[in-house]
């Protein structure tokens, strides 16, 4: 069986979903963040593409093209211990609470 | 100069894809392994994704090819016109003579 982001021949008769959307602001950071780290030396694209891939299927599914950006640095700082997973849990609550 | 592996094959060649799904990263869709093409173009030598994927040097570099498969070798009950070709890159290491 193989795994999510192999995608060629997998039975769907679903249209193809050809609908663009403007960048939004995030995605336009995360896209800069990610050639940060690049030229830091803390990630390159096929640690990306491998990053993006270890992502449990449900995840892989439902989360949009950034989203799986932003998971797959989340999995490369953390396992360089760059950063921890309590760390980046503790700023996402502090923001979330600073915006409610 | 970095180390790479030499150039086996050029265009023209008959070549068969490996079968492997390692859980590693790779770069070989699973629709093409054990599939039969042909050496389109040889682009030269580039360092091994599969091992930078893991923070690897990459090396030896590994030539890359673009291999021409028949779409109606790729799938059952194909329906698009039978001379429609895939062209995709892959990797040396993946590949065996199938001349």
């Amino acid at each position: 069986m193989p795994r999510p982001h192999d995608r060629g021949g997998w039975p769907n008769e679903d249209p193809i979903d050809r609908t663009e959307h403007e960048m939004e602001e995030w995605e336009r950071r995360v896209d800069s963040l990610n050639s940060v780290l690049g030229e830091k030396g803390l990630k390159n694209t096929d640690q990306l593409r491998r990053a993006i891939e270890s992502l449990p299927l449900e995840k892989y599914e439902a989360l949009s093209y950034y989203e799986k950006w932003t998971a797959a640095m989340e999995i490369l700082l953390v396992e360089q211990n760059v950063m921890t997973t309590e760390e980046i849990d503790q700023k996402m609550q502090e923001l979330e609470r600073a915006r409610s | 100069m970095t180390e790479a592996e030499s150039v086996r094959f050029g265009p023209g060649d008959k070549v068969q894809v490996r079968v492997a799904t390692p859980p590693t990263h790779i770069r070989t869709p699973v629709y093409v392994q054990g599939k039969t093409g042909r050496v389109d173009a040889v682009y030269g030598a580039f360092h091994n994704p599969e091992s930078r994927a893991y923070g690897g040097t990459g090396t030896p570099k590994q030539p890359l090819y673009r291999i021409e498969f028949a779409q109606t070798d790729l799938w059952d009950n194909y329906r698009g016109p039978a001379d429609d070709k895939l062209l995709i890159d892959i990797y040396q290491h993946w590949l065996d003579s199938a001349d």
